[in-house]
């Protein structure tokens, strides 16, 4: 099956990232569009846009229906669902292999399996891989009992959840009982899934998760890892690859988990096993599996010179895995800043409005995913990530120098956004030792304000 | 809308009689500009970047030309089954709620109203074929709100 016209059902930096994949490969490219994107940028570097519905993404990017039949109508061989939006809705894929068109993703059903974070822990658990001590829990009695044998501090989880959406920190045990109720009554209303589960909460942990491309028939390979530790509520700021300050050994066993998992669900396409590492103890953790292209992709791509987006239409179109074990190799360290349209200063309110002038950085070792120029309206309706700028080095001092002047020269006026916070961290010699956890994004703020306090006293 | 090469020509002499030098002329995406040089017109027609997203519903110079647009993306059909009569033909009269066509998305069908009071001047949407959220389906020459 070759793929000659592909449907793009995304939309910001991760639709321009699409389309220019499609144009090195030859393949024709199809944008949906809301109304209110209509004049962005990568509608006018897609061959062709169709407009799929009002803003609002309920109303557009949102309806596996509409979105599945432009596809069909402009006859395109296969949809790619980029991140967020219907990328990991098992609906969209299960329409797509109804109806004969190629979802560039896994199967529905791989989708569903780690889509259900106790069925994933069990795939974890099954494939000889550790988990977070924690489980299942059908009442209060049980919660109780179970909290008991893991002790606190401990999360309360959404099954239907994932990257930190419907999470409660429990740190008494007689806030559980409220917690779990809340935590139900939440996740129902969200992912029409009321189950919870229970995990411990490791304070010290880093988040670390590693690529895998599987070719759907139990081959898979892993390509490195990403350390992505400087997050603030779930939400990334800043990711790096390869993860500092681990030994060889311990690299190679996270990454022959995460490929035990992929093999065990003969997993097709591009997927990233994430895991929490336990700073303190060396030991590692399953958390959950994405099942999509992701955000940070381009700091492994940076590395591995490997295109995980041309490989994902080549496993899609049945060519297989292009690449042996042996092939992937990793070269320097890579670096990735998320610009987003935030004020840091006003608990990074989101920042809509009109871009009036912008100024990316170039040169040596460095990339720009955006689909913002100079005029582009940011909307009020999706998520506020603007620009990802990567930096490449031959070590992880070499990427840094060049990410600090990457964003020195980076001007961006008509919005705010977290560039200065990005120059604050930088310069941070908690993140320069390298191996933070996740803590360290709100000790640097904190850090942050105070010396700013200290500056105007 | 395209122009022909006809329109060019008589966009071209509707200058020549005029007492001006230059027209600039944009159209569904499609620029047209004619200069008034040594007795020979430079003509030169560029399409839009991105042709293909649909016109939006062109403003019409009358203001009693209406466009009804399609209110969700799907499959345009113009009568309610194949073999069927048409909603609408080109010089019915329809009132606000009456059907002018369906919109199927994956097997759900959607009628659609014309919205107004008038006239249908012109069909614009061919049956059977997809359309776009927001492309014009037909022209509607409005008659005083009932």
């Amino acid at each position: 099956m070759t793929i000659e016209r592909i449907f793009i059902a995304n939309r910001g930096e991760i639709a321009a990232r699409i389309i220019r994949t499609c144009r090195t490969l030859g393949i024709e490219a199809v944008l949906a569009v809301s109304e209110s994107d209509r004049d962005s940028l990568p509608a006018r570097l897609a061959d062709r846009t169709v407009c799929i519905g009002p803003a609002r993404p309920t109303e557009s990017y949102l309806r596996v229906g509409t979105i599945v039949h432009a596809a069909l109508g402009v006859r395109a061989d296969a949809i790619h669902p980029g991140y967020g939006f219907l990328s990991e809705r098992a609906e969209l894929a299960r329409t797509c292999e109804e109806r004969g068109i190629i979802f560039i993703g896994p199967t529905s059903a791989q989708i569903e399996a780690v889509g259900d974070k106790l069925l994933a822990r069990a795939e974890a658990q099954a494939a000889d891989v550790p988990v977070v001590p924690g489980g299942a829990i059908a009442s209060l009695q049980e919660a109780a009992a179970l909290a008991e044998r893991i002790g606190t501090p401990l999360l309360v989880k959404a099954v239907g959840g994932g990257g930190g959406r419907g999470m409660k920190l429990v740190e008494r045990l007689h806030d559980l009982p409220d917690a779990v109720q809340l935590a139900a009554s939440e996740a129902g209303a969200a992912f029409g899934d009321a189950r919870v589960y229970l995990e411990r909460y490791l304070p010290r942990g880093r988040h670390v998760e590693v690529q895998v491309l599987g070719d759907g028939c139990g081959r898979v390979v892993h390509l490195g890892e990403r350390d992505c530790s400087v997050q603030r509520r779930y939400q990334k700021l800043i990711e790096e690859t390869p993860a500092p300050g681990l030994t060889e050994s311990f690299r190679r066993r996270i990454h022959a988990a995460a490929v035990r998992i992929a093999e065990r669900l003969a997993y097709r396409g591009a997927g990233t096993v994430e895991f929490l590492v336990d700073s303190d103890s060396q030991a590692f953790y399953f958390l959950e599996m994405n099942a999509r292209i992701q955000v940070e992709h381009p700091i492994t791509e940076a590395v591995t010179g490997i295109d995980l987006v041309a490989e994902q239409i080549a496993i899609a179109a049945g060519r297989g895995l292009r690449l042996e074990q042996p092939d992937v190799t990793i070269h320097g360290c890579a670096l990735e800043c998320r610009v987003n349209a935030e004020d840091p200063t006003q608990d990074f309110r989101p920042n809509p409005g009109r871009v009036h002038e912008v100024n990316w950085p170039a040169g040596c070792g460095i990339r720009v995913d955006t689909h913002i120029e100079a005029g582009s309206t940011i909307p009020p309706f999706y998520d506020s990530l603007i620009a990802k700028i990567i930096a490449h080095g031959d070590d992880r001092p070499a990427a840094l120098e060049r990410m600090r002047q990457a964003i020195a020269v980076t001007q961006i006026r008509g919005v705010a956004t977290t560039l200065a916070l990005h120059r604050g961290i930088l310069a941070d010699p908690e993140f320069l030792a390298g191996g933070v956890d996740t803590g360290f994004l709100v000790r640097h703020l904190s850090r942050a304000r105070l010396a700013s306090e200290a500056d105007r006293g | 809308m395209t122009l022909t090469a006809k329109d060019v020509a008589e966009i071209t002499r509707l200058l020549e009689e005029s007492h001006f030098d230059e027209l600039y002329l944009e159209v569904d995406g499609l620029k047209l500009s004619l200069r008034r040089g040594n007795g020979t017109a430079a003509v030169e027609t560029r399409r839009r970047p991105n042709d293909a997203s649909p016109p939006p519903a062109p403003a019409a110079a009358d203001e009693s030309m209406h466009a009804v647009t399609a209110p969700l993306l799907g499959t345009f059909y113009r009568a309610p089954k194949p073999g069927a009569p048409p909603f609408i033909e080109v010089g019915s009269a329809v009132a606000k709620d009456t059907v002018i066509g369906i919109i199927e998305v994956m097997k759900l069908m959607n009628t659609v109203r014309a919205g107004v009071n008038g006239a249908i001047v012109e069909i614009l949407a061919q049956d059977g074929t997809l359309v776009e959220y927001g492309e014009a389906l037909l022209r509607v020459r409005k008659t005083a709100a009932a």
